[in-house]
């Protein structure tokens, strides 16, 4: 039951999308992120949609994945889509009921805006499915290193982060088996108001924390048995090294970004959507 | 009267980069008051086949029946199918939440509905039927020793009255001692009250000594499954899966090398040196 959350998860495969450097990777999908939110033309999108698709076909992950990924978003998408249309005046009326109007602009502005976050959580995830938690953590440790000279702590962040994400599967799972083992022994989850069904919860939180505490405990033993003292003076076993398709996924994203920027803003809107 | 299970089909995270065949085509049936062991390496199918059993995983396709209904029909009740087969997962003591020992034990009981003096008196009996002192059940089961805490957990178990006790690994970590401790306890209660019993392990020293019947699992499918003399007379397909016969079923198979006069199938240690001390006999006369 607990298995079927997709969103940040891994999915394994050979692709170039999964060999690039996890820093190139944050980048890009960052730059990709800021193409979304700079341009506002149909063109801009079409070239912006063109670019999705294509870095999906290449990463190799079913656009099934993609598409179970939006799901979570569906009522945030919904509500902005709803907010847009009413609200944003301007422009020609196409519809009109009660104190309802639709405008051309609150059609334009709420069609646009869906497509932003849907891109927004398919580009994002696309990065989450090609990147393994680790590499991203290490990526995003390298990028921030020079924070250090601030005095962030900038490596035991990234490594909380890595702990983090690679306890979020184990307690999953524990979640699961104390469930069933509760469910076993007659436990009722599904039926009841708020407060049963609240109070049904205990049997499954309690043994759930202490299990947390347990590994927590035992993870900082076996790191304290293995030395660990900080990020001062650490090596990495696989230092991160950028590679000629690293580059060639910048400069890629680069004229991307430039291609949907000029788009936007030398070829009038008017002309693509009529 | 039995449970059995017909082509079970088992597939873990289908349509996924994950997907995972756990049980391919299971056909079982475990009779009444039947001591069974089911063995098998690490990610065989045994624990996901017991987890059916109580109908807490449903298969992707096939039929179980217990007691003759068949448990996928719509409309039947699996709340009382899970009292009537409990359940012990591995590690159970991990399951343990109440304030106090006799509380968590009252957990099931509670669930099936029952008075609370009623939960209580069945509490002690469970207690005492794992053989734990009366000093305990007022401490919080987090205070007490790994074994205790398994105690405590089975005990959980057996306070539902269930007519078919399924274990998952119920001696996975514990010392030598305790291990003996509670197969023990476990054959007792099988005697004292001829419930069905299932231990799940992967080791064959520890059931050999106490099952009726061996199920051997491998690869999601059932690949032995008779008497524990039938079962070690196919040693050497159990170490190609992984697996071992008990130590002494290779000393009596090598001592028959050797020219002694010795059966080849016995499965525990007393019976070995039984059969070894005989067999000098006959050789003197």
């Amino acid at each position: 039951m607990i298995r079927d959350i997709t969103i940040g998860q891994y999915y394994p495969a050979k692709s170039v999308i999964h060999r690039l450097d996890p820093r190139a990777k944050i980048v890009c999908t960052l730059l990709f992120l800021v193409s979304l939110f700079v341009q506002n033309s149909l063109l801009g999108y079409v070239i912006a949609t063109a670019f999705l698709g294509t870095v999906i076909h290449l990463s190799k992950v079913p656009l099934k994945f993609i598409v179970k990924g939006l799901k979570p978003i569906l009522i945030l998408l919904l509500f902005t889509v709803v907010m847009n249309l009413f609200l944003n005046k301007g422009g020609e009326t196409l519809v009109s009921f009660w104190i309802f109007q639709i405008t051309e602009n609150g059609l334009r502005v709420s069609v646009f805006m869906a497509i932003r976050l849907m891109y927004l959580v398919a580009g994002s995830s696309i990065m989450t499915f090609t990147t393994t938690p680790n590499a991203l953590t290490d990526g995003i440790e390298k990028l921030l290193y020079p924070l250090n000279k601030i005095k962030v702590p900038v490596h035991e962040v990234a490594m909380m982060m890595s702990i983090a994400l690679r306890f979020i599967p184990i307690l999953l799972e524990e979640t699961d088996k104390i469930m069933k083992a509760q469910i076993a022994r007659g436990a009722d989850l599904e039926s009841g108001n708020i407060l049963q069904r609240a109070k049904a919860m205990v049997p499954i939180l309690v043994p759930l924390f202490v299990s947390a505490f347990r590994r927590a405990n035992d993870l900082a033993m076996a790191m304290e048995a293995r030395c660990y003292r900080g990020g001062e003076g650490r090596t990495k076993m696989k230092p991160l090294v950028y590679h000629g398709r690293d580059r060639v996924a910048y400069v890629i994203v680069l004229v991307y970004l430039a291609a949907v920027f000029c788009v936007g803003r030398f070829v009038p809107f008017s002309i693509w959507i009529f | 009267m039995s449970i059995k299970l017909e082509e079970i089909c088992y597939v873990y995270s289908p349509g996924t980069a994950y997907e995972q065949h756990a049980l391919k085509n299971v056909n079982l049936e475990i009779p009444n008051g039947q001591f069974a062991g089911i063995i098998g390496h690490t990610g065989s199918g045994k624990s996901t086949l017991i987890q059916h059993l109580n109908g807490l995983v449903k298969a992707t396709s096939g039929r179980l029946y217990y007691e003759g209904k068949n448990i996928y029909e719509e409309g039947y009740d699996l709340k009382k199918l899970r009292s009537q087969v409990g359940l012990v997962f591995q590690y159970p003591e991990h399951q343990l939440f109440e304030v106090d020992v006799l509380s968590d034990v009252c957990f099931g009981p509670k669930n099936q509905g029952l008075s609370p003096e009623e939960c209580k008196k069945k509490a002690v009996e469970a207690l005492h039927l794992v053989g734990l002192s009366e000093e305990c059940y007022g401490q919080s089961p987090f205070e007490l020793s790994g074994g205790q805490k398994r105690r405590v957990a089975i005990a959980g178990v057996l306070a539902m009255h269930p007519k078919v006790l399924v274990l998952d690994e119920p001696t996975a970590g514990l010392d030598p001692k305790g291990r003996d401790e509670i197969l023990d306890q476990i054959e007792s209660l099988h005697k004292k009250t001829g419930m069905t019993v299932i231990l799940v392990s992967h080791s064959m020293e520890d059931i050999a000594k106490y099952v009726e019947r061996i199920i051997v699992m491998n690869q999601g499918e059932k690949m032995l499954d008779g008497s524990p003399k039938e079962v070690f007379s196919h040693y050497q397909e159990l170490e190609q899966v992984g697996l071992c016969a008990p130590q002494v079923t290779y000393i009596m198979h090598d001592l028959k090398k050797r020219g002694f006069q010795v059966s080849t199938d016995v499965t525990t240690v007393e019976e070995a040196a039984e059969e070894i001390i005989n067999s000098l006999k006959r050789e003197r006369q």
